[in-house]
């Protein structure tokens, strides 16, 4: 029988294309496609668990495949990874076919076979891909990359628009598989620190359009929860944790103030692992909030929506606890401009200033800007508006659940500078070293990191580069092998500026290397000696007990600062394996690569 | 050869006999751990032996406890002690010590009772720096510290400058001869090669030994009537004889010692007793039996009892003396007549033999530093820049600028007034009678702060003896942070010692001269209780006191305290 507009529920074009495929089904097509069709229904009522297509057999009919999704993300610190499981979960909710996997696992000669590819990035460094996209993103740009015209994709780039290359890496591979011959089945977003709001409305986007050329079954209602993990407690419900320790670690006359934080983590149902880190959700200080009230003369009490739903708040609790006021990025000052009726600024954000501007942005807050491009024409309503909201910030996990159960531990440095004439506090390091008090809460969640854990062998020897507050993880996992009488090896590499000083956790140390906790040790401090030595130096003089552990299966994390310590680190690994093992520099670049790719070479750096 | 008749005390060897054992002599495991980068200290046992090299190990004790919550090691650094016989330095020298100071020291220089140096705050990594340093400026710090024999002091007196010079040859020839033999502070400190082999036992240390002394041993040399190094505190003392302005030996004195553990009668502080007479060629050899005499008989069991003055007391002074001269094959001379008259410093400028002035100027405490009003350090460092003489470092830890030529005098003069080093608060006779061990925070045996706390007790004691018209009088004054007696405490007329923090036993009846100990009149008291008991002695003294009559005298006559006659009856 032929079907019409009119004896069933399609629309014209929907009726022809089943008018010509059916008479062609074999019955046992027939059949299957029945089953199918139930099933997808059901599947899309009762979420993930949608058998049949699971079985569908591989090249299969056009739907078959234009229901098949894959999802790859590149993430550093797990926001990339959560937003990509999301998306994983709502797409099989509507009844696609996902694989999900971090970009450092999938084969990228597979890629031929996709048809539907999903990007979710963010970026790292100055604008360089997350440690697990490294690879991924090395073979696109590389020779071997293959032509994609069969292939239809999407990506959704995370990113902080403090940072000069914006989403970098999102950008990258959009324009490379856009070269490579795909198209995209939905433009790119580029999503700031608070990117909750656009990556659901970019998942939106991407289904429809999926379902418009996939004919998938109707996109479900309900926006996205970004919840993941058991714990009802998460990023976007963060739990009120109580201080229960909050004490300077760096000894008298030290230029460095870092701060042990201890936190309770009792009737929030927050687990964690050792390399998880800790979000916080910080508040500006209230005295930079009150010079920006006079400096306006804004009424603290006027009441002001802070965001789309339409939640208000008085004046002054919104810029003390829900926006951003110490970082300025272009995107703001593009927006300002439109508030001020100043020449300088618009002159500033002018096409061809980049430069100028970028200069501007550098060490200086919302108060500067306020002060510099008087007038302002725009209402406090308007200029609050578009301000970020306040970033949390992410902290390594200092201590073990198993050592300290019901507790979590963190290891902030005080972050204090001057710039243009003013003494600049970071947020939430500087809440932490001058405005916490044990009994305090601060709103926190769980970040876990799968990149950044212990070998699942407990035999296995691994090697830590902590300088600094990046010494926190490796406390947890010292910890964590104490609990667990973990027999493998532990070698850790720490240093500062001062012995006598800045010695971080010393005596946790000691005690780590008298039970045999902690096999070796060995210390860099760069202000005691006169010319300075730094970790990396110290690695050099064990260079060939280094390699061989190595060769021995060790494990190697390196945490802490991203821009000079990581770089350094990970150039003198190369030395090291290039001078131990005989290689060319592309070999041991090689080795390095293949030790990322095992997941025996780990990174968390900021 | 050793004599059968007299015996050490029985019992199993102390902790630190064992420790000097396995040491190979003096080394222990030193080169290694000072390597160590981990911890700023050393283990407990090459502690022990550091201060054979004239080091101590201590730590900050001001910041023990904020440090252990920040868990931090405690503040580790290092004190180390000059060898400076009879406490002579050069302006050189004097230069060196006051750059190594700043360089890798707290900034300060602690000049100590027994004439010499001291520097604190020394990081782990800065010791052999320290240490060579010294070495290229001629000094160095072997049995600085340590079961061996001490600095040799001597008088400084300037009034006779050109005895004095004899008399420090000499005191300098008994440190050198008197010095450990073993390689291992030049192999530790200096990378003299280790030569192979091991000689023979009595072939590396000929006197000590393998085990070196069961305790420290200290010689100095006094010329009367001036007696600034507390001739009779000495393990053994040699008392210099002039006959018409010509040396012509020393009467011999053994068996003294300040310190003592509280609440244990069995340790007291005691005098040296005079022997005999000797000449001046017969001073190592009466020196080097003795310490053989220590090394057999002194007790290896009890470090608390391991001093010669209490070997002394055991086997009696006639049987030392016996062993002694048999063992020197010859017999002392009868002791020649000798007069003290005190045991502090005569300050300011006096003029010696050969037109060459002396100057002696008070530091308090013996901290030579930098205060916000008073730039001390400094202005030595000035005068050590242009000073063609030396400086003498006093038993009562002051210094002399000594043998000044005319012509450097007024410049010297110039830098005095202009750094305010005659500057009157530095000088109420009280004041510049006073002594105060370290203790707090650097010294680890301390009970309660003495060098820290004195002055400020001085200021208030200074408005009584106002008071009482007293404010000339000298009345030796000295504070210990506990028992040992490192500033000579029962000595003092005015005697303080450490109990607990703020609370002290205070001792009365010392003789001006050096010549009687002291007895306690008040135990525990704090700064109130012991401005009170002084209102009263003091104004008691002013009153009743006879012509010339010292304050440790008159306490005795006017049977406030009893006299203690011997150390044995010290505590009764
Ligand atoms: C620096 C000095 C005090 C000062 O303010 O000048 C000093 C400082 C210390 N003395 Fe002393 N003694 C100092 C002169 C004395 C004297 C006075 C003297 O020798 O004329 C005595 C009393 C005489 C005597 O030896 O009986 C003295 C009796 C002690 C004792 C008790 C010894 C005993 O057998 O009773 C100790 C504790 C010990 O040796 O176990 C001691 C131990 C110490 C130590 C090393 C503490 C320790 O053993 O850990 C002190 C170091 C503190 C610091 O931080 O510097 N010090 N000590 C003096 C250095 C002299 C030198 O240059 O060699
Ligand atoms: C995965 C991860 C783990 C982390 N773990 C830790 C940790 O264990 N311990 C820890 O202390 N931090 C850690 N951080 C860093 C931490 O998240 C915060 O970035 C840091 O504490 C600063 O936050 P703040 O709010 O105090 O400063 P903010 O208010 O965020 O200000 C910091 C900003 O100030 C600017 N700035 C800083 N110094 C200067 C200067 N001299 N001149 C000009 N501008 C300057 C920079 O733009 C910097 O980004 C981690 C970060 C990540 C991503
Ligand atoms: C050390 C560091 C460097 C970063 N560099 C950039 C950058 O160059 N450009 C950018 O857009 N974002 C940058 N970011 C912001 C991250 O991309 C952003 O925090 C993102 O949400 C992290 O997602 P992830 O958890 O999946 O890695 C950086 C973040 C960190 C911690
Ligand atoms: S007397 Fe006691 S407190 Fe004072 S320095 Fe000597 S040992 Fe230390």
């Amino acid at each position: 029988m032929q079907l019409q507009v009119l004896n069933s529920p399609f629309n014209q074009e929907q009726a022809e294309l089943l008018n010509r495929i059916l008479p062609t089904l074999t019955e046992s097509q027939k059949v299957w496609l029945s089953g199918f069709l139930a099933a997808a229904q059901f599947s899309s009522v009762s979420g993930p668990g949608n058998v049949q297509t699971a079985e569908l057999p591989s090249g299969n009919t056009a739907q078959a495949i234009s229901k098949d999704v894959t999802i790859l993300f590149g993430s550093q610190t797990g926001n990339a990874q959560g937003l990509a499981k999301t998306a994983a979960k709502k797409l099989e909710e509507n009844g696609f076919q996902v694989t999900i996997q971090s970009m450092s696992d999938f084969k990228p000669n597979n890629l031929k076979k996709i048809h539907n590819l999903l990007i979710v990035t963010s970026t790292h460094g100055e604008g360089t891909p997350p440690d697990n996209a490294l690879s991924f993103h090395e073979y696109l740009h590389g020779k071997r990359a293959p032509k994609l015209d069969e292939l239809r994709f999407s990506v959704l780039a995370l990113g902080d628009s403090s940072y000069e290359f914006f989403c970098q890496t999102g950008k990258d591979l959009d324009t490379r598989l856009g070269e490579l011959g795909g198209t995209r089945l939905y433009p790119r977003f580029d999503c700031d620190l608070d990117y909750d709001e656009p990556a659901s409305e970019w998942l939106s986007g991407v289904l429809s359009s999926l379902n418009e050329a996939g004919g998938g079954t109707h996109v479900s209602e309900e926006a996205p929860s970004s919840q993941i993990g058991d714990a009802v407690y998460s990023r976007t419900n963060p739990f009120k944790a109580e201080v229960l320790e909050n004490i300077n670690l760096n000894g008298r006359g030290s230029n460095k103030e870092t701060r042990h934080l201890e936190l309770s983590l009792e009737g929030s149902g927050l687990t964690f692992e050792p390399g998880d880190s800790l979000g916080i959700y910080p508040e500006n200080d209230p005295a930079l909030v009150q010079l920006l009230l006079d400096e306006m003369n804004w009424d603290p009490e006027q009441i002001v929506t802070v965001n789309k739903k339409g939640d208000v708040l008085p004046l002054k609790d919104a810029l003390v606890s829900h926006y951003e006021i110490t970082t300025l990025t272009k995107p703001l000052l593009e927006k300002a401009a439109l508030l001020s009726g100043s020449e300088k600024l618009q002159e500033l954000v002018s096409a061809g200033n980049e430069d100028q501007l970028k200069g501007y942005l550098d060490g200086r807050d919302l108060l500067d800007l306020l002060r510099d491009f008087t007038p302002w024409i725009g209402s406090v309503q308007e200029i609050v508006s578009i301000l970020r909201k306040m970033p949390s910030r992410l902290y390594s996990i200092s201590s073990s659940l198993t050592a300290n159960p019901d507790e979590v531990h963190l290891t902030i440095g005080a972050v204090r500078f001057n710039a243009h004439g003013r003494e600049r506090k970071g947020v939430c390091s500087i809440q932490a070293a001058e405005r916490l008090q044990p009994g305090d809460t601060v709103s926190i969640y769980i970040q876990h990191n799968d990149n950044f854990k212990l070998p699942n062998n407990p035999e296995t020897p691994i090697i830590m580069v902590g300088p600094g507050t990046g010494a926190a993880p490796f406390r947890s996992f010292m910890q964590e092998r104490e609990e667990t009488c973990a027999k493998g090896k532990t070698w850790m590499f720490f240093g500062d500026q001062h012995f006598v000083t800045d010695f971080l956790y010393q005596t946790e140390w000691q005690k780590w290397l008298n039970n045999g906790v902690l096999t070796k040790m060995d210390v860099a401090f760069s202000r005691d000696t006169a010319e300075k030595v730094y970790v990396q130096h110290r690695m050099i003089e064990q260079s060939k007990e280094l390699f061989e552990w190595l060769q021995a299966g060790a494990h190697l994390y390196i945490c802490g600062d991203e821009k000079h310590m990581a770089h350094d680190v990970h150039h003198t690994l190369i030395k090291i394996i290039e001078k131990e093992g005989g290689l060319s520099r592309e070999q041991a670049e090689e080795y390095l690569a293949e030790m990322q790719q095992q997941k025996r070479y780990q990174r968390d750096v900021y | 050869m050793v004599n059968q008749i007299l015996k050490a005390p029985e019992g199993p060897p102390s902790d630190v006999e064992g420790i000097k054992e396995r040491s190979n002599y003096l080394r222990g495991t030193l080169k290694e751990v000072m390597l160590d980068r981990i911890s700023a200290g050393i283990p407990e046992d090459d502690n022990r032996l550091m201060k054979h090299h004239g080091s101590y190990l201590q730590d900050d004790r001001d910041l023990r406890n904020e440090r252990a919550k920040q868990k931090l090691e405690p503040a580790y650094q290092f004190m180390l002690r000059v060898r400076l016989p009879g406490g002579v330095a050069s302006p050189e020298q004097w230069l060196v010590m006051d750059e190594l100071a700043d360089k890798y020291g707290n900034g300060t220089l602690k000049l100590t009772t027994r004439e010499t140096f001291q520097m604190h705050g020394i990081l782990k990594w800065n010791m052999k720096s320290t240490i060579q340093s010294i070495h290229n400026a001629l000094m160095d710090t072997i049995a600085a510290c340590g079961d061996v024999n001490r600095n040799v002091m001597c008088s400084s007196n300037p009034d006779q400058s050109e005895l004095h010079s004899e008399v420090y040859e000499w005191s300098k020839k008994l440190s050198n001869d008197l010095l450990p033999r073993t390689r291992a502070y030049h192999e530790i400190w200096l990378d003299e090669e280790k030569v192979a082999g091991t000689p023979e036992i009595d072939e590396v240390e000929p006197m000590y030994g393998p085990l070196y002394l069961p305790r420290k041993f200290k010689i100095g040399i006094a010329v009367p009537p001036g007696n600034d190094i507390d001739i009779f505190s000495q393990d053994l003392g040699f008392i210099a004889i002039v006959e018409d302005n010509k040396l012509v030996g020393f009467n011999v004195a053994i068996g003294g010692g300040m310190g003592m553990s509280h609440g244990d009668n069995a340790t007291y502080p005691q005098l040296a007793k005079v022997i005999g007479f000797c000449k001046p060629h017969q001073l190592y050899e009466i020196a080097e039996k003795t310490i053989t005499i220590q090394r057999d008989y002194g007790n290896r069991s009890v470090r608390k009892n391991a001093r010669f003055k209490y070997t002394v007391d055991r086997l009696g002074l006639e049987t030392v003396k016996a062993e002694l001269e048999h063992r020197l094959g010859w017999k002392l001379d009868e002791a020649k007549p000798f007069h003290f008259d005190h045991n502090g410093d005569r300050y300011g400028w006096v003029k010696g033999v050969k037109g060459k002035w002396h100057f002696t100027l008070f530091i308090e405490g013996g901290r030579v530093a930098d205060f916000d009003d008073y730039k001390l350090k400094t202005g030595l460092r000035e005068i050590a820049k242009i000073h063609t003489g030396d400086f003498h470092l006093t038993g009562n830890q002051n210094v002399i600028i000594a043998n000044v030529s005319t012509q450097k005098k007024k410049k010297i003069n110039e830098l005095i007034e202009q750094y305010g080093l005659t500057d009157g608060r530095h000088y109420s006779a009280l004041r510049r009678s006073s002594m105060a061990c370290v203790a707090l925070p650097t010294c680890g045996l301390a009970m309660a702060e003495a060098e820290r706390y004195l002055p400020s007790l001085i200021n208030k004691i200074e408005t009584i003896v106002d008071e009482n018209g007293l404010t000339d009088k000298e009345i030796t004054i000295r504070m210990t942070g506990c028992p040992n007696g490192c500033a000579r405490h029962a000595l003092g007329e005015i005697g303080f010692i450490g109990k607990a923090p703020g609370k002290y036993n205070m001792y009365l009846g010392a003789a001006h001269d050096g010549s009687r100990l002291s007895k306690m009149y008040r135990e525990n008291i704090g700064e109130v209780e012991i401005l009170n008991e002084l209102r009263v002695l003091l104004s008691r003294y002013a009153k009743e006191r006879e012509e010339g009559e010292h304050f440790g005298d008159f306490v005795i006559r006017a049977e406030i305290i009893k006299a203690t006659t011997d150390g044995t009856n010290f505590h009764d």
